[in-house]
């Protein structure tokens, strides 16, 4: 993490590509970050964990082994997205922000995946699906699932 | 013989199949011997037919469409690849009359091209505004951009060349210019088509912004929820790089450009053009308090332009065919084209590109061709999140600026969501105030408390608890968040709620609907 910070803190304003870096390495931003990455851009604390904190793309816990985000905007409302989202959460046992306590899924929320024309949207491991039914989403579940 | 054939890697494409049938055709062409070109071009934007395939014949290109990969066995036995029928066929794309009435500038080349080759996009019009711009003296270009009319598509309207002459008027030194690509609107998708179908027309677009404003630097500030785009953009800028597009040399001008995509990181918020640029330099995403205005004081307290990818995208055109035939476009102070999203509950949703000046009506029948549920279409909300409710009785409306104002709703980035008569509009009033909750970036009052307090008022009113004061208290703290607020988070996420409330009152009296 000490590496990742010191290869890019001569770019202008580059916390946030820090974090980045990091997310995109480890899955997600942990705890003992905060102070490594604030020594080594000279930044404070508080700076640092103030950004993470910010940000709904940054967590800071380590994920499920597939990450499953249903997107709860407006479109995807007009054609049933509040019962897909019920549907997963049911699936899954768990709620939004919530891992899976085997940790194969972490179930997330997003508002807009931009695909509205295809609404409901689900993002599942950066993969876009567009038209998801719950049943659908039971199908893109086990197929995951047996990727593992 | 080489057979070319087109499937959109187009996020919304893929997200239908067309990765699948990509990998199929590309198979049974291997099996059969047949030699094929696979072009992963964007989406033409009728995503009710994607994944829509396409083959060059010497007619033109031939469509076929929605195709599975389950399809692609029977595509070939009808050879499709010389255009051959099957009931799949949907003849030469540019006789589809969803397609062939639109009148297509800043798209015009979005679902045509390789996306990712600077050769395709040269021979299909790229770059001849640059071109253009490079003969030109600064002043010349952004007096070009002002008189087009253009104003910025991102939501806000402000005038596009202003706004450079702004920059453009700071003394020299660094300067820069910054693309806002974090379209967080719900229903709106434009910006992800034109980067991830002609992201070089974006590239050229704030390459030309450079020239003109005397900035060496930009940045595309890109939502992170949009990993397709990112890839496409990636590929674009380094292509550009090597056929020196971009750099030290720009089209042997030997004037310097450069460019670099930041990623968001999921914050609503970030498409505030002060809170882009805190993001941008690496900070919570806050809104600044203006003045001083971004052209005057903005990333790294320099000079800089925020525009949207659509507005900038739509400024090679500009350069290319003059001020005058863009203005020639559209009516009253909106001019030119809108490209309008068609989103939700609606049969034919996608992308049409056209001048100002169509209805409503228009838009969701003639194009949308109405609800996909086949109920009746009870309201729209156009401009995302923090755009008003419309029902039915005023679809009447002309969706440009002005019109959408005088009914007190705005047009925002061009997004329409359809709902149907199922929709309970006190439930997406008390959404509106929960996303405003969820996204506040919390440095002022009014926004932060304010849109937790509405919920909590549109619960109570739901759970019929007092309902005549408390939608006194809920219009009162509507008003209050409207005139309080910092920005336009929490000055306009009562716009929703309000327009609810006017029209659509028994959703909030008689009890929650079924």
């Amino acid at each position: 993490m000490r590496r990742i910070a010191a290869d890019l803190k001569g770019r202008p304003g580059p916390l946030i590509e820090v974090l980045h870096a990091i997310q995109a390495q480890l899955g997600y931003v942990p705890p003992a970050a905060v102070p490594l990455v604030a020594s080594e851009l000279n930044l404070s604390r508080a700076e640092v964990h103030g950004v993470v904190s910010f940000y709904h793309y940054f967590r800071s816990t380590p994920p499920g082994a597939h990450t499953v985000s249903v997107c709860r905007a407006e479109s995807c409302q007009a054609v049933g997205a509040e019962a897909l989202a019920d549907h997963a959460r049911q699936r899954l046992g768990v709620d939004f922000h919530e891992t899976t306590p085997d940790g194969r899924f972490s179930l997330e929320p997003v508002y807009c995946l931009g695909n509205c024309a295809c609404s409901p949207a689900v993002m599942i491991d950066g993969r876009l699906h567009g038209r998801v039914t719950p049943e659908r989403l039971d199908a893109l579940l086990s197929d995951v699932g047996r990727k593992r | 013989m080489t057979f070319t054939v087109y499937v959109p890697r187009d996020a919304g494409a893929l997200s239908l199949g067309a990765g699948e049938v990509a990998h199929e055709i590309a198979r049974e062409a291997k099996a059969r011997g047949l030699e094929l070109q696979l072009i992963r071009n964007g989406s033409r934007g009728a995503y009710w037919l994607e994944p829509l395939v396409e083959v060059a014949t010497a007619r033109g290109r031939m469509a076929y469409g929605p195709v599975t990969a389950g399809d692609v066995p029977g595509l070939f036995e009808a050879d499709f690849l010389s255009g051959g029928a099957h009931p799949l066929s949907l003849g030469l794309t540019d006789d589809i009359p969803w397609l062939a009435t639109q009148q297509r500038l800043t798209f015009a080349r979005v679902g045509v091209v390789d996306p990712a080759s600077v050769a395709d996009y040269v021979v299909h019009g790229g770059y001849q505004g640059l071109r253009r711009a490079l003969a030109m003296s600064p002043e010349a270009v952004v007096e070009t951009v002002l008189a087009s009319g253009l104003r910025g598509r991102g939501g806000a309207a402000f005038p596009t060349g202003i706004k450079w002459k702004t920059v453009l008027e700071q003394p020299a030194g660094q300067k820069y210019i910054t693309c806002n690509a974090d379209e967080g609107d719900s229903g709106t998708f434009s910006d992800r088509m034109l980067m991830e179908g002609d992201p070089l027309s974006l590239i050229e677009g704030m390459t030309i912004a450079g020239l003109a404003v005397g900035a060496t630097q930009g940045y595309i500030y890109l939502r992170a929820e949009y990993p397709h785009a990112h890839r496409a953009l990636s590929v674009a800028i380094a292509a550009a790089y090597q056929a020196r597009y971009l750099g030290a040399d720009v089209m042997g001008s030997g004037k310097r450009f450069d460019l670099e995509i930041r990623l968001g990181a999921g914050a609503y918020i970030c498409g505030e053009e002060t809170s882009m640029l805190e993001s941008l330099e690496g900070r919570r995403g806050e809104v600044r308090v203006r003045p001083p205005l971004p052209a005057i004081k903005g990333l790294f307290g320099r000079p800089t332009i925020v525009n949207n990818v659509i507005t900038l995208a739509s400024v090679p055109a500009i350069l290319h065919r003059g001020a005058e035939h863009y203005a020639g476009f559209g009516l009253g102070k909106s001019r030119g084209t809108l490209p309008i999203q068609l989103a939700g509950n609606i049969k034919r949703g996608g992308l049409v590109e056209r001048a100002f000046g169509l209805t409503l009506r228009e838009l969701l029948y003639d194009y949308g061709g109405g609800s996909a549920s086949g109920r009746p279409l009870r309201a729209v909300q156009v401009g995302g999140p923090l755009g008003a409710y419309i029902p039915a009785s005023q679809f009447d409306t002309l969706v440009d600026y002005e019109a959408l104002g005088a009914i007190g709703a705005l047009l925002g980035h061009g997004g329409i969501v359809a709902f149907d008569d199922t929709v309970d509009m006190a439930r997406m009033a008390r959404y509106a105030m929960e996303f405003c909750a969820i996204e506040s970036c919390g440095k002022c009052t009014p926004c932060r408390i304010g849109s937790t307090r509405g919920m909590e008022v549109i619960d109570r009113i739901i759970a019929g608890q007092e309902r005549e004061s408390n939608v006194r208290r809920l219009e009162e703290l509507c008003e209050l968040m409207v005139q309080g607020s910092l920005c336009g988070l929490g000055g306009m996420a009562p716009f929703p709620v309000q327009s609810a409330l006017r029209h659509f009152r028994d959703d909030f009296t008689a009890g929650a609907r079924p």
